[in-house]
């Protein structure tokens, strides 16, 4: 089968690719490394405070994975919401809710071949659409012809991106932008009413 | 590529969003209505809920028909179908709370109807966009209130049970619903589904290079669609969702959340990706998973509700069981498939509404919810078990009431579809559709027996309060008029297609 050519090829290329890759694109690979290391420290660390800080670490270098694809937007949208609300807002709920040192998180092996079979199945369809479905040639409605799998790319991002998306919010999607505000507005007006104290 | 600025003539823009913008503002005053009155006098906030929701509706004939912001904002039949949905649940859940003297409502009467208006807003918006963005925006809009409504008696464990459980598995399948999205937009390049679908069919690309992320995000979207449709296998929420939360919060979840999944399936499957369905005028991919979907749904829903002892737990069940019916129209891509869908929705809005409205009451004044507690109140009120008893038996699908009309409606247009393209799924899929409702029979009489046919006589005696009077007489004449004279409805949910068709093809 093709697909499993494929993939001997690689694996019998991979010191090869690594070296050259290693040597061009060092930033893209410290930044994948720390990802990965601290994202498999998250998930397996015992101490649940670790965690999270290993969780901020691993949503910093994400983001530094959007700069180098030119999306300085949302490389700032991650590091805003993700670094500074969510992952703040799980240390205070972590520290307010269990003991930060003495505690050792409790979880059981028993979801290990689940997880396992889970993980080997996103992991083969990801794998599979990159191999077999990146290199089709696709013409998009402008009539320019594109290879790769997403007619809507234009390959690179223009370096102005961010005026562009203000732009457009202010422009064409003027509308959804306007009924986020009533969004933020009734939850707003629903958080309080949760989380006020009842008069008696 | 430069965006380009709309070209808005600002009256008309008014004109098309005056319902919205209305209801917004209504919220708001009904907010500041509560700040003023006293607590004593506390059905006025109700009735000004009320008053804004009945405005809102005379406001919608006068919008009309029409464009906005380049096709962001769409007003269609279609569009006005469901608001005029939208805005009936909106109107019965308010008006059956009247009567409810848990401290918490009572003292907070200004938020609880304004987050009810604030979620029609959502869906009112919803049935208008003609585009990714703003049709998830509008979906958020719909659910965020409604975490809150469900988690609004916060010292009762069950109901904040019930908000949690709501918030995660909203938040949860709005973020499938997001991925899904992404990958749409990625294939076709833009969000606007007019245009999605003009692209799918000009490049043909659903079909030959990407056909396979073709699916991953079409099960993506169904899944987060089938989170609000409560559809199986996404449909555990619902009974402990419904069970937990305010009795009318539960009717609004049943009717208007469903509703506005049905419309965001509409607009994506039936607009979105027209032009990849239209080669073969068969739901090629999509069709067979929905159909399995809604095959299961009719049967866990209504095998299980046979089992429930508490009725909103069996309302549950049975609306999880509606969904499985109604799919069955939308599966059916012809001329009948849509405007059943419509005259099916409208239909479950009176019965089901209604029979909410019931539970409320009675819970109300006995505060419990036990079908057991239901017997021999024919003796005692019988104004109340008639009531009921018709809407079961709409809900039932018994003529000559409008649940009859709708079940028949759906599974025409889905016996249609099978032999004009041979498709023999769908004939298993309506069989499967007939049979299980004549177990849900059981049941809905259930429900019937223990009111009229036994020997003593309740200890409970039903009073109504105004409001909740109008809404229980608005759905008898409802599902009486849709099943006895349903001609003009039939028309105007035929003229919601012929303008759908037209609008597919802008």
């Amino acid at each position: 089968m093709e697909f499993f050519d494929k993939i001997i090829e690689l694996i019998v290329a991979a010191p090869g690719i690594i070296f050259t890759e290693l040597s061009t694109r060092p930033v893209f690979w410290l930044l994948s490394m720390m990802m990965l290391v601290s994202g498999f420290l998250v998930v397996t660390l015992k101490n649940i405070f670790h965690s999270a800080i290993y969780l901020i670490l691993c949503l910093f270098s994400v983001a530094g994975l959007f700069i180098l694809l030119q999306a300085e937007f949302l490389a700032a949208a991650q590091v805003l919401i993700y670094v500074g609300a969510v992952a703040i807002l799980m240390i205070f709920a972590i520290m307010l809710s269990t003991n930060v040192s003495g505690n050792k998180r409790m979880t059981t092996q028993n979801g290990l071949p689940v997880s396992i079979i889970s993980a080997v199945f996103a992991l083969g369809t990801i794998s599979f659409i990159i191999m077999t479905k990146l290199n089709v040639v696709i013409k998009n409605p402008e009539g320019v012809i594109t290879k790769g799998l997403w007619i809507g790319s234009k390959g690179e991002l223009p370096l102005d991106n961010i005026m562009l998306i203000g732009k457009y919010i202010m422009t064409e999607y003027m509308l959804p932008f306007e009924v986020v505000s009533v969004l933020l507005l009734a939850s707003m007006i629903g958080a309080i009413a949760l989380a006020r104290k009842e008069r008696s | 590529m430069n965006p380009q600025l709309p070209i808005v003539d600002l009256l008309e823009t008014l004109r098309l969003m005056l319902p919205e913008l209305f209801l917004f503002l209504w919220a708001l005053v009904v907010i500041t209505v509560d700040l003023f009155s006293s607590r004593k006098n506390d059905s006025l906030v109700g009735y000004t809920a009320l008053a804004g929701i009945v405005i809102t509706g005379v406001l919608l004939t006068i919008a009309g028909d029409g464009v906005a912001f380049g096709a962001m904002f769409v007003n269609d039949p279609f569009s006005f179908a469901f608001k005029i949905i939208f805005l009936g649940t909106a109107f019965m859940a308010v008006g059956s709370s009247f009567g409810i003297t848990k401290q918490k409502i009572q003292n907070h009467r200004g938020e609880f109807y304004g987050l009810i208006l604030f979620s029609t807003v959502g869906m009112m918006f919803l049935a208008s966009s003609h585009e990714l963005v703003s049709l998830y925006i509008g979906l958020e809009l719909t659910t965020i209130p409604l975490f809150v409504l469900a988690a609004f008696y916060k010292d009762d464990k069950m109901s904040v049970e019930s908000g949690i459980k709501y918030f995660v598995i909203g938040a949860f399948s709005s973020a499938m619903l997001l991925y899904g999205f992404s990958f749409l937009y990625g294939m076709t390049g833009t969000t606007n589904l007019g245009q999605m679908s003009f692209n799918l069919a000009a490049n043909h690309i659903a079909h030959q290079s990407s056909g396979f992320v073709m699916i991953i995000a079409n099960v993506t979207i169904l899944a987060g669609i089938g989170f609000k449709l409560s559809l199986p296998p996404f449909h555990q929420w619902a009974p402990d969702v419904y069970e937990g939360a305010p009795t009318p919060v539960a009717a609004f979840l049943s009717v208007g959340s469903k509703a506005a999944g049905l419309v965001a399936f509409t607009k994506i499957f039936l607009i979105g990706l027209w032009g990849y369905i239209s080669i073969e005028m068969t739901p090629s991919d999509w069709g067979l998973m929905v159909g399995v979907m809604s095959a299961v749904a009719m049967i866990i829903g209504n095998i299980v509700a046979i089992r429930q002892t508490n009725i909103k737990r069996m309302l549950a069940y049975s609306s999880i069981a509606q969904a499985g019916y109604i799919m069955i129209g939308m599966i059916a891509l012809n001329e009948h498939g849509i405007s059943s869908v419509v005259f099916y929705t409208f239909v479950y809005l009176f019965a089901n509404m209604g029979a909410f409205a019931c539970v409320t009451i009675f819970e109300d004044k006995t505060g419990t919810t036990e079908i057991a507690n239901y017997k021999g109140l024919a003796q005692t009120s019988p104004f109340f078990a008639a009531l009921l008893a018709i809407f079961m038996l709409s809900l039932a699908g018994i003529p000559p009431l409008g649940g009859f009309m709708a079940k028949y409606k759906v599974f025409a247009a889905g016996i249609n579809q099978a032999s004009a393209f041979n498709v023999d799924w769908l004939y298993w899929l309506v069989g499967v559709g007939l049979l299980t409702s004549v177990f849900s029979l059981y049941y809905y009489v259930n429900v019937i027996k223990q009111m009229y046919f036994t020997k003593d006589a309740s200890i409970y005696k039903m009073t109504f309060n105004p409001p909740v009077l109008t809404v229980l007489i608005i759905c008898f004449v409802g599902i009486m008029v849709t099943g006895i004279y349903p001609e003009p409805v039939f028309e105007f949910a035929n003229k919601v297609y012929s303008t759908f068709a037209f609008s597919i093809l802008k």
